[in-house]
């Protein structure tokens, strides 16, 4: 096995695909499927299997990706933070172009702010120690998936007792958005891509409420062409054949019912949950994770005082419906036009996660 | 304030307009305007001569594959090849910074020296500068380089019509991503790409039939394909089974969430080629040692004028299009 190519077979992809197709024609009816993981929307794009499927299925991209659903005040932290003389920002890459209310960290990169892109916050940790004047401040921004990354590298730091490395949490937790989704009445779901990274770390449990509480079936899925058919293949046939909503697990190869006990534990024990803001869904009750009392030395929103400025929020963006399936990026009067990858002006074009880029990049009309 | 961002020097969108709204409007001229790999200079004679610049700031010096210098002399070689240049001259300026050791400049100008002699060029002028320490980072060098073109050859855009063949001499992506892989310390045993291109590329023009060529670096292939197909009034569609890509790039790219088409590659060109000499031109290449692994990637279409687009593995299709900046790796 090379767990590339045999998932990217095509007369197994044109099978799955007619399968599906059948199913909707007997149906008769139009469904609209979500997935709440930046990367599906990536992948489903890219491998453009969305072309092999029936026009009755509806896709939405939902508030799966991490930049997109961070909100202005965070940007404006994070930059205000930047242009303190004694703070070296690091963050991952993505989160560098996304505007603020009136700049983003790439610019103030270019007008002399310390940002550093880091592939792993441990990396953070390693210019902490090499910088001991400074204050080093990581970015955390992410889902389940990075949360116990970060978790990690806090305790590292503690362990090592490094006194200049901190974190500006910003880590949201996916599922209290998918239940937030369909609290929303002008949201319309009949089936749930379940995010395949996110799952690893938190199993198929949190997802019972959505498929016995809503009713709603929900597929956690892979990422290969073959593993977004086979998983939309389940998806469909629950919500075409079957009468009782269910979970399901297309990506066993990777996800474990429980899902990953040890990064769980790191998260316990680092961070602990609360009420947060997410771009376009507004404050969601315990979707967040901030970093607990015990280790409020690594706290930057604790430890870091600064003055940010008054939130804005670009008027004519849509950024906040598109995340929640309601309007297409094509609905947007801004998207490709003024808002473009090279000067977006919503956080959807920013990401290669975000939806609007994605449109704009694989999908131009 | 608008100020110059890293994205203006990825090769993208914000190059082109660094280069549109600033270069072009103030130094236009009917060769400049051209925008080639190589400027094509006037002359009286039989013959004619193209130039062109390249500045290299890799970091780190060193890499699988190849070093500041083997790039440096092939980046400027390539550059003339894909007009269908000969290589002839270059010019080599170093800006070293203080407090370089020795050895490493020496060991810089010996691989330089080997890179010349392969590529057949002699260094003929040359400057040095010395900027104080944390003015630069250990060394940048520019080259510039003559070539002879090719007595009567006429290669250009406006050439290009449907049915035309896009062919690759072989896998892509590597070059950035061994770079890449030095430079953050991943352990993989991806081999950049770097090699002079003018003895295939020679051997190519001799099957005939080519009507554009260039070498996919700074921006890979997409970007390439990308210009063609704006600027010409054709369409461009290729197929992603048919992209040369190693086992190891493609999964090292998949792990970072990169595209192999959007990496830098420094021993390649990409020509688009006659359909009527599609099968000889790639027996010609094959034979060569930089094109065991060429290939059709895709061809010229009437449909989808100014797009490329990409049928993906499974059949579907997306576009392709101009990177905005620097490829980034997802967040999850």
């Amino acid at each position: 096995m090379k767990y590339i190519t045999e998932y990217r077979n095509k007369d197994l992809s044109l099978r799955l695909a007619g399968k599906i197709n059948d199913y909707l024609l007997e149906y008769k009816g139009q469904i609209s499927l979500m997935e709440v993981c930046g990367t599906h929307t990536h992948s489903i794009f890219r491998s453009g299997i969305m072309n092999l499927l029936s026009k009755n299925i509806k896709h939405l991209s939902g508030p799966g990706c991490p930049v997109c659903v961070t909100p202005n005040e965070y940007i404006d932290t994070a930059i205000a933070y930047s242009r303190l003389p004694d703070i070296i920002i690091t963050t991952f890459g993505d989160m560098i172009k996304v505007p603020g209310s009136t700049s983003s960290l790439e610019k103030e990169k270019a007008a002399g702010g310390k940002v550093k892109i880091v592939y792993s916050p441990l990396e953070s940790l390693e210019i902490a120690r090499t910088n001991p004047k400074k204050k080093v401040v990581f970015l955390g921004v992410g889902f389940e998936t990075t949360a116990p990354l970060v978790a990690s590298t806090i305790l590292t730091a503690s362990d090592e007792k490094i006194k200049n490395f901190f974190v500006l949490s910003g880590h949201k937790l996916i599922p209290p958005a998918m239940t937030a989704l369909l609290e929303n009445k002008e949201v319309k779901i009949d089936g749930f891509i379940c995010p395949g990274h996110v799952s690893a770390i938190i199993g198929e449990k949190p997802y019972e409420p959505i498929a016995f509480g809503y009713g709603i079936p929900s597929v956690i899925i892979g990422f290969e062409p073959i593993d977004l058919l086979q998983g939309i293949e389940m998806l469909v046939k629950q919500i075409t054949k079957e009468k009782e909503p269910t979970v399901e697990n297309q990506y066993r190869r990777v996800v474990r019912k429980n899902g990953n006990v040890k990064a769980m534990s790191l998260i316990k024990k680092v961070f602990e949950t609360k009420d947060s803001t997410w771009r376009g869904l507004g404050q969601l009750p315990k979707s967040g994770l901030y970093i607990k009392d015990r280790y409020f030395h690594f706290d930057a929103a604790k430890q870091i005082k600064v003055t940010v400025e008054a939130t804005k929020t670009p008027s004519k963006c849509i950024c906040g419906k598109v995340l929640t399936g309601t309007k297409k990026p094509y609905d947007c009067k801004l998207f490709g036009k003024l808002c473009t990858p090279e000067n977006p002006i919503g956080p959807c074009m920013v990401s290669s996660e975000g939806t609007c880029a994605a449109y704009y990049k694989f999908n131009k009309q | 304030m608008k100020r110059i961002l890293l994205s203006h020097g990825s090769g993208g969108k914000a190059t082109a307009s660094l280069i549109r709204d600033l270069m072009l409007k103030k130094f236009g001229n009917s060769i400049l305007n051209e925008l080639n790999d190589s400027a094509i200079l006037n002359s009286t004679g039989e013959q004619k001569l193209c130039f062109t610049t390249d500045s290299f700031v890799v970091n780190p010096l060193f890499f699988t594959g190849g070093d500041i210098a083997t790039l440096a002399v092939n980046g400027t070689v390539n550059d003339l090849a894909v007009m269908g240049a000969r290589p002839l001259y270059l010019s080599c300026s170093f800006i070293l910074e203080e407090g370089v050791e020795w050895n490493m400049l020496d060991r810089i100008t010996t691989s330089m020296a080997n890179a010349a002699r392969k590529a057949k060029i002699q260094i003929v002028t040359g400057d040095t500068k010395v900027v104080e320490k944390g003015n630069t980072d250990k060394m940048y060098i520019n080259t510039s380089g003559i070539g002879l073109l090719q007595k009567g050859l006429i290669i250009s855009k406006e050439l290009i019509t449907a049915g035309d063949k896009i062919i690759i001499n072989g896998e892509i992506g590597a070059h950035g991503l061994a770079v890449m892989s030095k430079r953050e310390n991943f352990k993989t045993n991806i081999k950049s790409d770097c090699a002079p291109l003018w003895d295939i590329i020679n051997n190519m023009l001799s099957v005939g039939g080519i009507k554009f060529m260039r070498d996919p670096t700074r921006g890979g292939v997409a970007t390439v394909l990308c210009e063609i197909a704006e600027n010409s009034n054709i369409g461009i569609k290729i197929k992603e089974e048919s992209l040369p890509i190693h086992e190891n790039v493609l999964s090292f790219s998949e792990i970072l969430g990169l595209d192999p088409l959007y990496i830098a590659n420094e021993g390649k060109v990409i020509a688009v080629v006659d359909k009527d000499k599609e099968k000889p031109m790639l027996s010609n290449m094959k034979k060569n040692a930089l094109g065991k692994e060429s290939a059709v990637i895709g061809e010229i279409t009437k449909e989808n004028k100014g797009k490329v687009v990409l049928e993906t593995v499974i059949g579907g299709e997306r576009i392709i299009d101009r990177l905005t900046g620097d490829q980034l790796p997802r967040i999850c």
